[in-house]
């Protein structure tokens, strides 16, 4: 048996590896996609901790998002020097902090926000957290949107551009890499940190599943009460999971900053949450490999659908938006699975009797 | 299972008398008076039973010492120190653990992760050495592993630890919610009708499982309307009325109490008793 993991762990590592060669050859824009669902993927793993362990139904998850890809987008483009002469004489070069301090950064900031957005939902559960949460996702939006007066931070609706790229161990993202006769484009080079990040952000989501702490957010999850009379401190447990969450959904919006070069709050809306709540439910709520394939389904698909239904566009003289039919054929999608899998698409599996060995030795 | 023994040498020999002594417990929802003055106490290491007519305030009382109901007077003493039942967890770490009337398991968790949750008050490695995995994590996880497999096997269900809690039969569903509230460690076990909706030998069974408990060095608290269940099993019984202690003894006592007898039977019953 774990002869046969080992074998399909290979696989997938080689799979992964390859796979952005595989698609470049049909353009840059696929290896985008990738990229893009690779973001998505953190980000619903994140989120899967708030909802899938603690079952705390967020629908504001995309304030963490826009907090890291803000804090990126000021530390790492001139708009901050350009409106503040003190920043500018402090830092005339500008801000151009490394890789390895951003990361965690935009996690730690995104974290002490989850808790402090976390704090006073506490006492709400259910539809009315859910409620609540919506509000502070808006909230945060909003805040970005006006905050250019008086005092320009966030250079409201017009966004702020000119982010620089991630520089990993001095390789800029932002340029083709030429590296042992491979030439490497910017969009693979992403690919391969993002990759990275996501595969240390599903260990850190197992391990955290498999322990004390992910056994007592389950618990929560399954009845507050019976939770808070076997001793758990549900209040601590549940800022916990806002704070863990919340950094994931940091350090994604400090890859999307750099990726995308430029951030405005028309990408942290409320139809973002709902999509990142859409992934980790459509997924298998709690169950990782689901959580993946959920994020993955549907970031990706859009995009592919998008380059598909151009030419049904041009075949019915442009009546069919494609943006329409994405979203028919993604609704449809989606009721489809929830009305045939209710449980997500790759669920937790469930043990309905003892395990075939403990069942032997009792017979 | 020598970690499963009560501690008591922290205070040594000055042990107090009482294990857990509440008085002048009262609770009001609105118009009705769910307790009024209510008093108990109960010894280290006895079974003492709570008995009563439905809606006598057993269970409000049960909610109150545990926690889940604030109490609108009362003075609460646990093993010699006084402790405030407002926090729900912070009475599970006083040690006081409860079971509840209507089973309330962690429905989608295993049977071994179920009891693994109950284990969580009495150990403290960090999140931070689970992502790590660190020696003490995985020193931690390994003595959870085995505290909490010891008490299935104590309670019987060693064959089922990988099967989902709610995939259990009625019997067992009571018996894992006895071994997640032993597993918080605790000095006085609180059932809330543990026998309910059992058959002849499950109740056998349960009965043997809580003397076994009380060996331990455990006090057991048990509401229970099976009156031969708590006449056979319970060293004391408390008997509740509309909200008030009516009678307090050994089953014998209790059973003779025309207060008791009037409580359960009516006025005709007690003139029969007496004639």
């Amino acid at each position: 048996m774990t002869r046969s993991k080992l074998i399909i762990f290979v696989l997938a590592a080689v799979l992964l590896a390859v796979l952005p060669f595989v698609v470049l050859p049909l353009g840059q824009a696929w290896v985008r996609i990738l990229d893009t669902a690779l973001i998505y993927i953190l980000l619903a793993l994140g989120l899967n901790i708030v909802v899938g362990y603690a079952g705390l139904l967020d629908l504001g998850y995309v304030a963490f998002y826009a907090v890291g890809a803000y804090l990126f987008a000021l530390l790492a483009s001139p708009h901050l020097a350009e409106t503040f002469p003190a920043v500018a004489q402090a830092f005339p070069q500008g801000l151009h902090l490394p890789f390895w301090a951003l990361i965690p950064l935009g996690a730690g900031v995104a974290a002490i926000f989850g808790v402090l957005l976390g704090a006073p939902t506490l006492k709400l559960r259910g539809d009315y957290l859910a409620i609540v949460t919506l509000g502070f996702g808006e909230i945060v939006r909003v805040f970005l949107n006006n905050l250019d007066a008086p005092v320009n931070i966030t250079n409201g609706p017009k966004g702020v551009g000119s982010i620089d790229p991630l520089r990993v161990f001095g390789v800029n993202l932002g340029e083709t890499w030429e590296v042992a006769g491979l030439s490497l484009p910017s969009v693979t080079l992403y690919y391969y940190v993002f990759l990275a990040l996501v595969v240390v952000a599903v260990i850190i989501s197992l391990r955290l599943q498999d322990s004390r702490l992910g056994r007592a957010w389950m618990a929560i999850r399954e009845d507050e009460l019976a939770a808070k009379a076997m001793g758990l401190n549900t209040r601590n447990l549940k800022l916990l999971a806002f704070g863990l969450g919340a950094a994931f959904g940091g350090v994604g919006g400090v890859l999307f900053a750099s990726f995308q070069g430029f951030v405005s709050p028309e990408s942290f809306t409320l139809h973002e949450s709902v999509l990142m709540v859409a992934m980790v439910v459509l997924g298998g709520l709690g169950h990782v490999p689901g959580v993946i394939l959920g994020a993955f389904l549907l970031a990706a698909l859009p995009e592919v659908l998008r380059h598909v239904a151009t030419p049904l566009q041009a075949m019915t003289d442009g009546r069919l938006d494609p943006a329409i039919l994405r979203q028919l054929m993604i609704a449809l999608a989606m009721i489809g699975i929830m009305l045939k899998r209710p449980r997500g698409l790759w669920p937790a599996p469930r043990h309905e009797s003892a395990s075939p060995s403990a069942a032997g030795s009792k017979a | 299972m020598s970690w499963f023994r009560v501690r008591t040498g922290a205070t040594g020999g000055s042990e107090p008398a009482e294990l857990l002594q509440v008085s002048g417990v009262s609770k009001r929802f609105g118009g009705v008076q769910a307790l009024s003055e209510v008093a108990l106490s109960i010894h280290p290491g006895e079974i003492h039973g709570l008995i009563g007519p439905n809606g006598a305030g057993k269970t409000t009382f049960f909610n109150v010492i545990t926690g889940l109901v604030p109490a609108d007077h009362g003075r609460f003493v646990l093993a010699g120190r006084p402790y405030e039942p407002k926090l729900v967890h912070k009475v599970a770490a006083a040690g006081i653990a409860r079971t509840f009337q209507n089973i309330r398991l962690f429905a989608d968790m295993t049977v071994l992760d179920n009891v693994r949750v109950g284990r969580h008050v009495r150990t403290k490695v960090s999140w931070w050495h689970a992502v790590l995995r660190s020696p003490v994590f995985k020193r931690e996880e390994a003595e959870i592993r085995r505290d909490a497999l010891a008490l299935l096997d104590f309670v019987g269900l060693a064959a089922r630890a990988r099967q989902t809690a709610h995939t259990l039969s009625y019997g067992d569903q009571r018996r894992l919610e006895i071994a997640r509230a032993l597993a918080t460690e605790p000095r006085l076990l609180a059932l809330d009708e543990p026998a309910a909706g059992m058959n002849a030998t499950e109740k056998l069974q349960l009965r043997e499982l809580i003397e076994r408990i009380r060996a331990q060095g455990r006090a057991v608290l048990l509401i229970e309307h099976d009156v031969k269940l708590v006449m056979g099993l319970c060293d004391r019984v408390t008997v509740l009325d509309q909200g008030r202690l009516i009678a307090q003894g050994t089953p014998a006592q209790v059973q003779r109490d025309p207060a008791v007898i009037l409580a359960y039977l009516g006025t005709g019953a007690v003139q029969e008793a007496g004639a």
